[in-house]
């Protein structure tokens, strides 16, 4: 069974078509880059996995089964603006609140969910940082806390949505290793990000979005330029080409 | 006027109206201190202003009826969270014009209600300054009743209203009711605010919800603090605030309102972390690189344990 599904996906905004006909699978152990410009809709696609949207046709199947929010095993990191980081919470209570849902209504966070917590800051190694106001960390340590809140529902599908965004290129390295990791640990980790090198470099497989999919294999097989031109709309001398030629 | 005097003031039975005001003054600035840390950490600082002057319309038809003024306030303001809360969901307006709308409306339909009753113009200067006179025993118990309520919801969706104001999108996902939560949020604010009207008055009461939330807020990076110390300064406010007004003759609102803006401008000052003179004589300016947040801790440290899978 496949760990994530999509199927003839149809989503409008506004009455306005944003997503046609989109098919994505994906597997266990798969670190998936999802490429697109502005507006081709990659959050978009992300919202209907979590069955946050309503979609205008097709279908999502997550672990054979229809997405629903809450019921389903999909960690979401979504980008760190989303999160209000001047809000006086430690780290460990910043991760703690991405099990709400499960913990239930009236309830109190239990044994469990504090071992969760405690396994999700390790993943990330955050464990020394756990008690510090989440607001005092750097920008890759806050992406990593948004990660550890994600994995603390050990979910087995991952959705990042742009988490290279500000940080410099040796945060996003080490990011980049732990989410290849993340991936070869058993999880399928789809991530969107407007960063080439560090998606070709890292993934281990490419989707090319714009509206719809333009092209879906490993990054070694996306070598031809057209496939580039018409997903982000560039010219032929754009230097987006050159990067890809020299990846 | 000794604080002796005023003791003795509290106790004397030809002025039991002053002792209840103290009760109902020191209670609401308890209840609003702990609602108003949502309040202040989610930036709905507008949304409290809205909510209580949507009350005033309630109010003024239950004075017009000779109703329960509180029960009125409630009904009042309920009814204009809701209708913020579903008007908000159409995004071609935002939601800072929705309040701003209902806001200025519910306050002027009170006004023209109110303008209906014979010998308006007093009562208007109740309501809108508030008064420690002529408080019912009926509503020292309804306050105090209300009060406890109000405390024991936010303790019972304390977790979910931190997720929602954490991140809406992320408890969306995990399936919290996001749209009713904002509502009960809501609402609570508006018991609040109405069980603080009687005392503070409409145009200030905004400042219980605000003041010692901020305030608190400067003096500590931890909610569960936060949310302690914020009703022990609203409570310390309305105290200190009801003695001075009661010793200088001046009006309890605005006195009360004045001392918690004090204690603000004390935590802006001295707040132990981050108030503007502590940091000045805690911190000589240092050369060198002084952004040790940046360092990439991410390799382990010594003592760290390893990565589980």
């Amino acid at each position: 069974m496949r760990a994530l599904e999509v199927d003839g996906l149809d989503v409008d905004l506004g009455g306005r078509p944003v997503l046609r006909d989109v098919r994505l699978h994906l597997d266990r152990g798969e670190l998936v880059g999802l490429l697109g410009p502005n507006g081709a809709g990659k959050t978009t696609l992300l919202r209907a996995v979590l069955a946050l949207i309503r979609t205008r046709g097709g279908r999502v199947l997550v672990e054979g089964k229809p997405a629903r929010p809450g019921r389903s095993g999909i960690g979401y990191v979504p980008q760190r603006h989303e999160f209000s980081w001047d809000f006086p919470i430690s780290v460990e209570q910043a991760v703690m609140s991405g099990r709400t849902g499960r913990i239930g209504l009236l309830r109190r966070p239990g044994v469990a969910d504090w071992r969760a917590v405690g396994d999700a800051l390790d993943r990330v190694q955050l464990t020394d940082l756990r008690r510090r106001p989440a607001g005092e960390l750097s920008g890759g340590q806050r992406q990593r806390v948004l990660v550890a809140r994600a994995l603390a529902l050990a979910p087995s599908i991952l959705l990042l949505d742009e988490p290279f965004t500000g940080l410099d290129m040796p945060t996003q390295e080490l990011l980049g290793d732990l989410f290849v990791s993340l991936a070869q640990e058993g999880r399928a980790v789809l991530m969107t990000t407007h960063d080439l090198i560090a998606a070709v470099d890292s993934c281990t497989r490419l989707v090319l979005l714009n509206g719809r999919i333009v092209a879906d294999g490993r990054p070694a097989d996306l070598q031809d330029a057209d496939l580039w031109t018409r997903t982000f709309g560039v010219s032929a001398t754009s230097p987006l080409l050159k990067l890809v030629r020299a990846a | 006027m000794s604080i002796a005097d005023f003791l003795t003031d509290l106790f004397n039975p030809d002025l039991a109206f002053l002792p209840k005001a103290l009760a109902i003054a020191v209670m609401s600035s308890i209840v609003c201190g702990v609602v108003g840390c949502y309040v202040v950490l989610r930036g709905m600082a507008f949304i409290g202003d809205a909510v209580a002057h949507a009350v005033f319309p309630g109010i003024a038809v239950a004075f017009v009826l000779q109703g329960s003024l509180v029960l009125g306030g409630a009904v009042a303001g309920v009814v204009t969270a809701l209708l913020i809360a579903v008007f908000s969901q159409n995004r071609r307006v935002k939601e800072d014009s929705i309040i701003g709308v209902f806001l200025v409306g519910a306050f002027a339909l009170g006004i023209v209600i109110i303008s209906q009753a014979p010998g308006y113009a007093g009562s208007l200067q109740q309501f809108l300054f508030g008064s420690i006179t002529g408080i019912p025993d009926r509503d020292l118990y309804v306050v105090g009743g209300a009060g406890l309520v109000i405390l024991g919801l936010v303790l019972a969706l304390h977790k979910e209203f931190v997720a929602v104001c954490l991140d809406r999108e992320m408890s969306r996902s995990m399936g919290l009711p996001v749209f009713w939560l904002d509502i009960a949020l809501y609402v609570l604010v508006t018991l609040a605010v109405v069980i603080s009207l009687q005392t503070i008055g409409n145009i200030l009461v905004l400042a219980l919800l605000i003041t010692p939330a901020a305030a608190a807020r400067l003096l500590t990076d931890r909610l569960g603090v936060m949310m302690l110390l914020a009703p022990v300064l609203g409570g310390t406010s309305a105290l200190v605030g009801l003695y001075l007004s009661w010793s200088y003759d001046t009006p309890v609102g605005g006195t009360i309102v004045l001392v918690a803006t004090i204690g603000f401008l004390v935590a802006w000052l001295f707040a132990p972390r981050h108030g503007l003179l502590t940091r000045r004589w805690r911190r000589p300016p240092t050369q060198g690189p002084t952004d040790d947040s940046r360092a990439p801790a991410f390799a382990p440290e010594p003592g760290s344990s390893p990565a589980v899978g």
